[in-house]
């Protein structure tokens, strides 16, 4: 009889998974609550570091959901047991569903930027997240102008939500400072004119070609970095922001006004991580993202005998680590299906 | 009237709004690689200057970037060219065209 899996999760890691499962003769059954697969990669427009389409990913995962993977839409989870080697997960519309084997793939949401009150989220008209960059550039992609904003100044403040305590996240994202970069040279390639400031603490360009890209915002695009966390943000009469900070280069504090300003909101555990890992005992970090069976070596699986995860349910990861962690994953998982013991 | 003894304390703040960044314009065009630097301070740590001043490259090329020109002119006195500054700069950054450069704006700029 052939084994079966559930992944929950129809982000990257949940379409990377089920596609490498199913090749491998196993039944995957994957369950998503949005109406459409990819999760939040259906947000970016281009993806660092060589600002291909995001889109491009999507269409190399899809064409693995069609041979062997049963997709279960918008369908969302009431309960998950756990029998005998066997689990069971409970639609809400009733439905039950059986396997041997249960990944978790629901991965993480963006930092509230309205918990960030110094900085006017939700309150300054001119104060935007990341995201609502993303998709101001997806929406405007046929244009060459950026439509209904005319700034010439631009600010984008990095670790918004990250290596912050008070934030509840004393973790750092890793990815903002890269998305910070590239959102920096899509600015200017909009508005040549613009003259755009980074705020940043360090700049953590660990990935292959990301200092490269920050040697390019410098160089081509003439991006300036300040070195300095943000500690306020207030709005002008005309709308603009003065943002204040300490200049740490130079030792001083300093002050200047933005007609828009950016945060780069960073990673949260999504709140469906965090009710399937209550459901099924697994451990939380401090971070309280998904603790695996061994940091080092068992990355892939949990403390609970077939139960395995995958992508950013473990913290915050960029799309090549996360497809990469969706193949070990769906390795892990076919060979405890193959030799349990 | 009678002297209390206070006086009032000057704004330490950079201002960047009010800055004259004329200074920072001019050397971003005659020097290209001036964008480059990413404040690792290998000039300062190896300046021959520094080492019996309080003068420091680093410093000044951060404070051209904000257009603060208040002391530069004082500050870049205690250059000597040597241009050892130059050569350990991992991005490569022309800081003796730097110096010479700042002589020519502040001459340009009357500042």
């Amino acid at each position: 009889m052939s084994k079966s899996v559930i992944i929950i999760g129809g982000g990257i890691a949940g379409m990377e998974t089920a596609t490498q499962l199913a090749r491998l003769g196993i039944e995957v059954d994957l369950i998503e609550k949005q109406p459409g697969l990819g999760g939040h990669l259906n947000s970016w427009d281009r993806l660092f570091p060589n600002r291909r389409e995001s889109k491009e990913v999507l269409d190399y995962l899809e064409p693995g959901m069609n041979d062997g993977v049963t997709l279960y839409l918008n369908a969302e989870i009431n309960d998950v047991r756990h029998h005998e080697e066997r689990f069971t997960v409970e639609l809400k519309d009733g439905k039950n569903l059986n396997a041997d084997a249960l990944v978790i793939a629901t991965g993480y949401e963006v930092f509230d930027a309205r918990k960030k009150e110094e900085y006017g989220y939700g309150i300054y008209d001119n104060v935007i997240t990341s995201v609502e960059l993303e998709e101001f550039f997806k929406k405007n992609k046929q244009k060459n102008l950026f439509k209904g904003i005319t700034s010439n100044r631009v600010g984008i403040v990095h670790c918004v939500g990250s290596r912050d305590e008070k934030a509840g996240n004393l973790y750092c994202s890793k990815l903002c400072c890269v998305t910070g970069v590239k959102q920096a040279i899509e600015i200017k390639e909009f508005m040549p004119d613009a003259e755009v400031f980074c705020f940043y603490m360090d700049l953590r360009m660990f990935d292959r070609y990301f200092e490269e890209m920050y040697y390019e915002a410098q160089e081509k695009w003439g991006i300036q970095f300040i070195r300095g966390r943000l500690s306020e943000a207030t709005e002008n009469q005309d709308h603009t922001i003065m943002v204040k900070l300490e200049d740490t280069l130079t030792g001083l504090p300093l002050k200047m006004n933005v007609d828009l300003l950016i945060l780069l909101v960073g990673f949260v555990p999504s709140p469906e991580t965090r009710r399937l890992a209550a459901m099924l005992g697994l451990a939380e970090g401090d971070d309280r993202f998904l603790c695996p069976a061994d940091e080092h070596t068992l990355t892939n699986s949990t403390t609970v005998p077939g139960v395995f995860i995958a992508g950013t349910v473990k913290g915050p990861a960029s799309i090549s680590n996360t497809i990469t962690d969706a193949r070990a994953t769906a390795l892990q998982v076919a060979n405890y299906l193959t030799y349990p013991e | 009237m009678k002297s209390f003894g206070y006086t009032i304390t000057k704004d330490r703040q950079i201002d960047f709004d009010l800055n004259d960044r004329n200074v920072t314009g001019f050397i971003n065009k005659v020097e290209p690689s001036f964008r480059l630097c990413m404040a690792c301070g290998s000039c300062t740590g190896t300046c021959s200057a520094g080492h019996f001043t309080d003068f420091n490259i680093r410093m000044i090329h951060t404070l051209v970037q904000r257009g603060e020109t208040k002391h530069l002119k004082k500050e870049i006195m205690k250059c000597m060219l040597c241009g050892k500054c130059q050569l350990v700069c991992p991005r490569g950054v022309n800081l003796r065209n730097l110096i010479l450069s700042i002589h020519t704006a502040l001459e340009t700029y009357g500042i």
